[in-house]
């Protein structure tokens, strides 16, 4: 009979093991996919795992990395001040649309003037565009008590209308012989995020990500309000007794992981995508989630766990290329190390014991 | 020497890392009231749980009538003749009294007939209830019925009680035991879980003492005194608390007309809370679980608002202000729930020292945490409340619920509150533990602060109270000198039996 036990406290050792377990357990589940597909499983994991970073082509592929890992790592550090105090936004695919809108907007609203204002105006624009989108689900929170979870969510398929429209409509390049899409930002000195340093794929986005690691980790493990945060999350009863007032912390989380997913939409807009499209989006701000949980919500975890998902973006892509894999597959590929990751998760809490069972 | 009911020899149960019951033996004679004695963690929940059939000994033998008895299920140890009253009820809120007690029988008979056992049952024990009741609208104590009755329908030889009378006021008591001592002289033997030691000399005829697992004792509570028993069961000898009379200065803490809705549909509404705290001295607060004492102490701890004018401190009108402002001024608290509530289960005795800490102990500059200094806040209140744990950066949930308390209690205390308000500062803590926390609150009153111990113990608010009063359904009874209160007195204040109608025993 195998059953668990509630360790006497959560292991810190496990903690740290488990995302490695779980990443493990996703190569060998993913190798019987893979297999099943009637692809070589060896094959597939060194083309998403090893290529990439020491292949031929690795050249190319590093300063993808960082270009799909930035954005990652940016929504992903805001998603964990509110996860870890149990506050649940799952829009921050909503919340970098808009920003990317209005970062793209004020920068396009100076076209074709040249000032050096220009850049940092939009940063503050795609920062307060996602403050004011993550800012519906946490007034209605607050006031109205509503779930985050479901309108941060549904509030994704609103923006993604907005953005359409902005790309048929309002925004659409003048000069683009009438097809969606804005004017390319990256063609707009002024207002382009270009790499910093050529080939590396070094962008202000990339920095931007960097200081929001040092900063929430500052902020968790220094300051009254990260211990709040952490507080909150391990027991609101006790936060309350603490004096944390817990609807400013729904407006903080919500308001910083918003924030962030806007900054990382305005620097995608200004530099890798260059330009406002009906399929700008690609599913940063939900990939973010998972990366979120598999850092352990803490912030160098989620560093690492951002470069490691950006891997597997990477890798599937030269999979899809060079092996025929189809996409789905390494969807379901990614799914199933959130998947892993949740279930080897219980290990930290509890330990495996194998014996008999104990009547009552 | 008659012979034996129930024998017990040798019994052993290990769990990993711990061993329950070592080598446990006694007897009980038919018709005796047998109490078990023994601190929190002493094996008196495994031993009962072996004899009921819900556990399985590792070594030993029990006899039942003269005969082997293993039961391997608690179905099997109830055909033998063995029923158990919980700590905990398992009634179904939403049911009537017969169908509840219906649930819990082998092969209940049809609604009508059960109801008319279930009068017949309750008219000749003194326990009146009325079949058709819904179990929602009884009081605990008429709860406690329902489950007593369910037992005496299957003619028990052997009763188990475990803990019955922490849910009940003082009269609610004394109409149990007429109850069981008609049984009693009807032959049924009862084994009495308690520690409350006044009741088992009153009600028992021996007593067996475990401590550690092991028994380390048998006497007769008749001929003990309640100190001797207590010393019997910790193993040390126990300090009574004591302090010095004083006059109460200045009032510190003044409700005026306190009330506050309760958010929780099932929680219980304050009521127009008039009360006045002095310094120097300590109010006792008493009343039957569940009649306003957590909305109470939210209400003094800040947790829950009320209009600013109903709680005053030092003459300030601080309704409105939340904990940390409360805290501030001098006003703490320490609630009954230690795990969730007065501390994070899985955070370090570090960052629970932080909890309430920060503000007065300046464990903050300018937002940030000063982690040394809250170390050593939580370092100097396991020195002096004598907190057993490795050290501060282990996890609250690891430490026994008797040093997690001195670690509650002690954080507060030595914040140098002006007024500290407590809610069951001894629940679940054992003898040596309880004595200490009692010394420390004492001597806090005796320094100077008001006290508040909010608590379901009248033995503990007796022994440390200046003033008594009592809560029920959400109102305060008025204060009164704690010192020649008799029992029937706290007992009405409390509420009497709860409008159960008192018992004529046939």
């Amino acid at each position: 009979m195998i059953r668990l036990e509630k360790r006497p406290s959560p292991s810190r050792t496990v903690g740290m093991l488990t995302p490695v377990l779980a990443v493990l357990l996703t190569m060998v589940a993913g190798s019987v996919l893979f297999a099943i597909l009637g692809k070589n499983p060896f094959l597939a994991i060194k083309t998403i795992f090893y290529d990439p970073i020491l292949g031929e082509f690795a050249f190319y592929y590093r300063g993808q990395l960082l270009v799909k890992a930035g954005p990652l790592i940016l929504i992903a550090i805001g998603l964990s001040l509110g996860f870890r105090a149990g506050i649940w936004n799952i829009g921050a695919e909503g919340q970098y649309i808009i920003g990317a809108i209005c970062g793209a907007g004020v920068g396009l609203a100076f076209y074709p003037a040249d000032f050096w204002f220009i850049f940092p105006l939009m940063v503050l624009a795609g920062a307060a565009g996602g403050i004011l989108w993550a800012m519906i689900p946490a007034i209605l929170k607050t006031r109205f008590n509503t779930n985050e979870i479901l309108v941060s969510l549904l509030l994704v398929y609103v923006a993604e209308q907005i953005l359409a429209s902005m790309s048929l409509g309002l925004l659409r390049n003048p000069d683009g012989a009438g097809f969606p899409g804005s004017r390319n930002l990256k063609q707009y000195e002024a207002a382009a995020n270009n790499e910093l340093i050529v080939g590396t794929g070094v962008h202000w986005g990339v920095v931007a990500a960097l200081i929001a690691v040092i900063l929430a980790y500052v902020l968790l493990n220094r300051h009254m309000l990260g211990f709040q945060i952490r507080l909150t999350g391990e027991s609101p009863r006790a936060a309350r007794f603490a004096g944390v007032r817990p609807r400013l912390l729904v407006v903080f989380c919500l308001g910083a992981s918003g924030g962030l997913a806007g900054l990382a939409g305005l620097f995608e807009v200004a530099g890798p995508a260059g330009q406002i499209s009906i399929d700008f989006n690609v599913g940063y701000g939900f990939t973010a989630i998972i990366v979120a949980f598999l850092g352990r919500l803490h912030p160098v975890g989620i560093l690492l766990a951002g470069l490691l998902m950006a891997l597997t973006y990477i890798g599937g892509e030269a999979a899809q290329a060079t092996l025929g894999l189809p996409a789905a597959a390494i969807q379901a590929f990614q799914g199933m190390l959130l998947f892993f990751l949740l279930a080897v998760d219980v290990l930290t809490n509890y330990r495996i014991r194998i014996g008999r069972m104990e009547a009552a | 020497m008659t012979e034996a009911l129930l024998t017990i020899e040798g019994l052993t149960k290990a769990y990993p890392g711990v061993v329950a019951n070592d080598d446990v033996s006694f007897r009980i004679a038919p018709g005796e009231v047998h109490a078990l004695l023994g601190e929190n963690g002493a094996g008196k929940s495994t031993l009962v749980k072996m004899i009921y059939g819900l556990v399985r000994p590792d070594a030993g033998r029990m006899t039942f009538g003269g005969t082997a008895f293993e039961p391997a299920t608690p179905h099997a140890a109830r055909a033998t003749g063995v029923a158990m009253v919980f700590q905990h009820f398992s009634l179904f809120e939403a049911l009537n009294v017969a169908e509840n007690v219906a649930l819990g029988m082998e092969d209940p008979p049809p609604q009508r007939q059960l109801a008319r056992r279930i009068r017949e049952v309750s008219e000749t024990y003194g326990l009146p209830l009325d079949p058709d009741r819904l179990v929602g609208d009884l009081s605990a104590g008429e709860r406690q019925r329902v489950e007593i009755i369910r037992c005496l329908l299957q003619d028990p030889k052997l009763l188990i009680m475990d803990e019955p009378t922490s849910v009940l006021t003082p009269q609610e008591v004394d109409i149990l035991f007429e109850t069981l001592r008609k049984l009693q002289a009807e032959g049924t033997s009862i084994l009495y879980i308690s520690h409350k030691l006044e009741e088992i000399k009153t009600l028992c005829d021996n007593a067996t003492i475990l401590r550690l697992g092991k028994v380390v004792g048998e006497c007769n509570p008749r001929e003990e005194s309640a100190r001797s028993m207590a010393e019997m069961m910790v193993g040390t000898t126990l300090h009574t608390p004591s302090r010095d009379e004083k006059e109460p200065g200045e009032v510190v803490l003044d409700l005026a007309a306190l009330s506050v809705a309760s958010a929780n549909p099932f929680g219980t509404s304050l009521r127009s809370i008039h009360l006045e705290v002095r310094s120097g001295e300590i109010l006792g607060i008493g009343g039957v679980a569940g009649n306003g004492q957590d909305e109470l102490l939210a209400a003094l701890s800040g947790e829950t608002p009320a209009p600013p004018e109903a709680i005053k401190f030092c003459e300030q009108e601080i309704g409105h202000l939340g904990p940390n402002a409360r805290r501030r001024f001098g006003l703490l608290a320490a609630p009954e729930e230690r795990l969730g509530h007065a501390a994070a289960p899985d955070m370090s005795l570090t960052e629970n020292a932080l909890l309430t800490g920060a503000i007065r102990e300046q464990l903050v500059a300018g937002g940030f945490l000063r982690w040394p200094q809250a170390q050593g806040f939580a370092e100097k209140i396991i020195a002096a409340f004598d907190v057993r744990t490795p050290g501060p950066a282990n996890a609250a949930r690891s430490l026994s619920g008797g040093n997690l308390q001195k670690f509650v209690i002690g954080r507060e205390i030595l914040q140098r509150p002006a007024c500290l308000v407590v809610n069951q500062p001894t629940w679940g803590v054992d003898a040596s533990a309880a004595a200490a926390i009692r010394q420390a609150l004492m001597d806090l009153a005796a320094e100077g602060a008001a006290v508040i111990v909010i608590s379901q113990d009248l033995d503990e608010l007796m022994e440390i109270s200046d003033r008594f009063a009592a809560l029920n359904e959400g109102r305060l009874s008025a204060p009164r000198a704690a010192k020649g209160l008799t029992v029937d007195e706290i007992g009405l204040m409390m509420g009497g039996a709860h409008d159960m109608e008192v018992a004529h025993v046939a």
